[in-house]
């Protein structure tokens, strides 16, 4: 320790330190944006700002409309939260882009609501506001939707379901998003409606929330089981849910007797309908909604139109067991069209 | 080297003193300035007086709680429990103020009493059972998120009455806008800036982060002093409660949920010693501001967000290593 005689670290020497460091991680952190942002410079500035970066739903959308800036000759910016349900991230982050004058943001809410004050404001300033995926409440609130149809997307899984039962008698287990989250909400109400059940229906055993995610879908599917070992039809929110929900099944060796239906068409749930572990998908198409929304901003630039309303960016049904009266398509089309 | 000689370094000559307390700011200083520099000749939009005023509103929720933060880790404890008591003061304020249960300037009130009675219940099981802070206070926040949650029924509250959302107002200067928040955390940095510079109890917190028993036996009261900084952080929660209200427009349970780690982070970055007893609140403004400027000159440049992490992490790692280094050397 008393190698070095000096007394103590020179101020000099630190700020020095510190600084050149900053400075070799900008120019980094540049280098790396560089290619994103300087491919359509002097373009239309486009922001799209999902939930998170990492859930291969956004990251599917940010591809697509990456893909879409290029061919149209726009700067895309994008920006994303910290976690699902982080308003305040999304709030900095419409600023920000507002700040560096995008002519339109292609926004997926995290929190509906809590969103709408800060997206009143972008609008005021003249950008044009899209929501992909996720209404806000009010839908007003944004200049168009370009989503799912969620509500249907759980139809046609209902629908299916139904027909595959074949009239015998259903016992039924829901894994849910989240209280409160309005795509989780109505891809269930959908199920029910397409079942023809109500939604206190003595046929629903069970209901648990999974936030999507794997491991607490099986462990909701376990718990389910528990509660009631007869249970038949898994309605889930999406696929790793769904696959939760089969390796809690396969456990109890139920696995073959249990019909498993869910939403969403990622590229792994859609191999999962094909290894025949879920029996049908209904697919959506993150992809299409971000192309979609970079174009209307592109043309927003152009001609001064805004778009509006709701643009349904559509939904398939994705089976290789299909019923009679149900439209849907096999898994060879739902794997050219999935998504992460 | 001596052993006797370590105990006293904080506590010496003042000069001592003083070059422990400027010492740290230096580095992140200079790193924000350069930061600003590059920032400004990579694009066109950044060196605005606009983009200034964005900047200081978007950080000040985080540097409002990182002042509790910062008077808590000077201390050598840490608060993993800030985000998530300031969430529920926030929708606290929300419900009360929107349902008409309060009057809107009582639910403001009763926001911040709750949020210092938080800070309160986490200093007196820190120091009275005792408990380390960081179990104490990773239990508030479970406690916090879960109260959160139960209170608001997972429903974000909307139609804010006026007084809660007052601070988000702006007035111009300039050609700029500032918003009435920005001043109020600017105001509460100079605050505390001079409580701990330049009145005994500064000193004290100093002395309590250096050696509790050399404090102690220099006639602090470590008890109650350290009682009271965890107070005085939940009552600083209370205001960034408010500022979060009145930024957003809304009141979110979802909020604040990483707003511990940011506050940590900001004091981190702004030279405070997680070791307690090093460090300062102007410090911490800067590595707030060094947050700010990072994520809002990358997002301007096009850069996508997850390179903001990536740079934080490694600004944090640097932070604590250039910490080490002038310890080691101080000796």
């Amino acid at each position: 320790m008393s190698r070095n005689p000096r007394p103590h670290l020179s101020l000099l020497r630190v700020a020095a330190c510190t600084g050149a460091l900053a400075l070799a991680l900008t120019a980094c952190g540049s280098g790396s944006g560089a290619g994103s942002s300087k491919s359509g410079s002097g373009g239309v500035k486009v922001g799209l700002i999902t939930k998170t970066d990492t859930n291969p739903f956004f990251v599917k959308m940010k591809e697509g409309a990456e893909r879409s800036a290029k061919e149209n000759g726009a700067q895309l910016l994008t920006a994303a939260g910290k976690f699902d349900g982080d308003n305040a991230g999304q709030v900095t982050a419409i600023e920000n882009m507002v700040a560096s004058g995008v002519k339109g943001i292609l926004i997926t809410p995290s929190d509906s609501k809590a969103i709408v004050p800060a997206l009143a404001k972008a609008r005021a300033k003249g950008v044009l506001v899209i929501a992909l995926d996720t209404p806000t409440e009010p839908q007003s609130a944004v200049d168009a939707l370009f989503a799912t149809d969620n509500l249907k997307a759980g139809e046609l899984i209902g629908e299916y379901a139904k027909a595959a039962m074949k009239g015998k008698k259903a016992k039924i287990a829901t894994l849910d998003l989240a209280p409160g989250v309005s795509v989780g909400v109505q891809r269930h109400d959908g199920f029910l409606k397409g079942f023809g059940v109500g939604a206190k229906d003595p046929s629903v055993v069970c209901s648990q929330d999974t936030a999507g995610d794997q491991t607490k879908g099986q462990t909701a599917m376990e718990n389910c089981l528990q509660k009631e070992p007869g249970i038949n039809v898994v309605y889930t929110i999406n696929e790793p849910a769904a696959l939760g929900a089969y390796t809690a099944l396969k456990a109890k060796g139920r696995e073959k007797d249990v019909l498993i239906v869910s939403v969403d068409g990622g590229c792994t749930g859609t191999k999962a309908v094909k290894d025949g572990k879920i029996a049908a998908t209904s697919q959506q198409y993150p992809l299409k909604m971000a192309a979609e929304g970079v174009k209307a901003v592109v043309s927003y630039a152009k001609d001064g139109k805004k778009a509006s309303g709701y643009t349904d960016t559509g939904v398939t049904l994705i089976t290789d067991k299909a019923q009679s009266g149900v439209d849907a398509k096999d898994t060879a089309y739902g794997l050219d069209n999935c998504w992460g | 080297m001596t052993a006797t000689t370590t105990p006293y370094a904080g506590l010496t000559a003042p000069s001592t003193a003083r070059r422990l307390l400027t010492a740290p700011t230096a580095g992140p200083l200079a790193a924000l300035l350069i930061a600003c520099v590059f920032f400004s000749f990579s694009t066109d939009q950044f060196l605005t007086g606009g983009n200034f005023s964005l900047i200081v509103q978007q950080v000040m929720v985080v540097g409002t709680l990182a002042i509790g933060q910062t008077l808590i880790i000077l201390t050598a404890g840490i608060d993993l429990s800030c985000g998530a008591v300031m969430a529920f003061g926030s929708i606290m304020m929300a419900r009360m103020a929107a349902e008409g249960t309060l009057p809107p300037l009582l639910a403001i009130g009763l926001g911040l009493l709750v949020c210092a009675g938080f800070g309160l219940l986490n200093g007196v099981l820190t120091e009275k059972i005792p408990l380390p802070p960081f179990i104490v206070t990773l239990g508030m926040l479970n406690v916090a998120f879960a109260l959160t949650h139960i209170y608001s029924k997972e429903q974000t509250v909307t139609e804010l009455p006026g007084p809660l959302t007052a601070l988000g107002g702006t007035f111009p200067l300039g050609h700029t806008d500032i918003t009435y928040g920005s001043l109020v955390t600017i105001a509460l940095f100079l605050l505390f800036a001079y409580a701990l510079s330049g009145t005994g109890w500064g000193r004290h917190v100093y002395a309590l982060g250096n050696s509790v028993e050399a404090a102690r036996l220099n006639g602090v009261r470590t008890s109650r002093l350290t009682i009271g900084v965890y107070t005085v952080a939940g009552l600083l929660y209370g205001v960034a409660a408010l500022l979060l209200v009145s930024r957003t427009g809304v009141g979110d349970p979802q909020a604040g949920q990483t707003d511990n780690l940011d506050s940590i982070t900001a004091v981190v970055i702004g030279g405070t010693s997680l070791f307690g007893g090093r460090g300062s609140v102007l410090g911490t403004f800067i590595g707030v501001l060094i947050v700010g400027v990072f994520r809002n000159g990358l997002q301007l440049m096009g850069v996508a967000s997850i390179y903001q992490t990536l740079i934080t992490g490694v600004l944090v790692i640097l932070a604590v290593t250039v910490d080490q280094i002038s310890r080691k050397r101080a000796r």
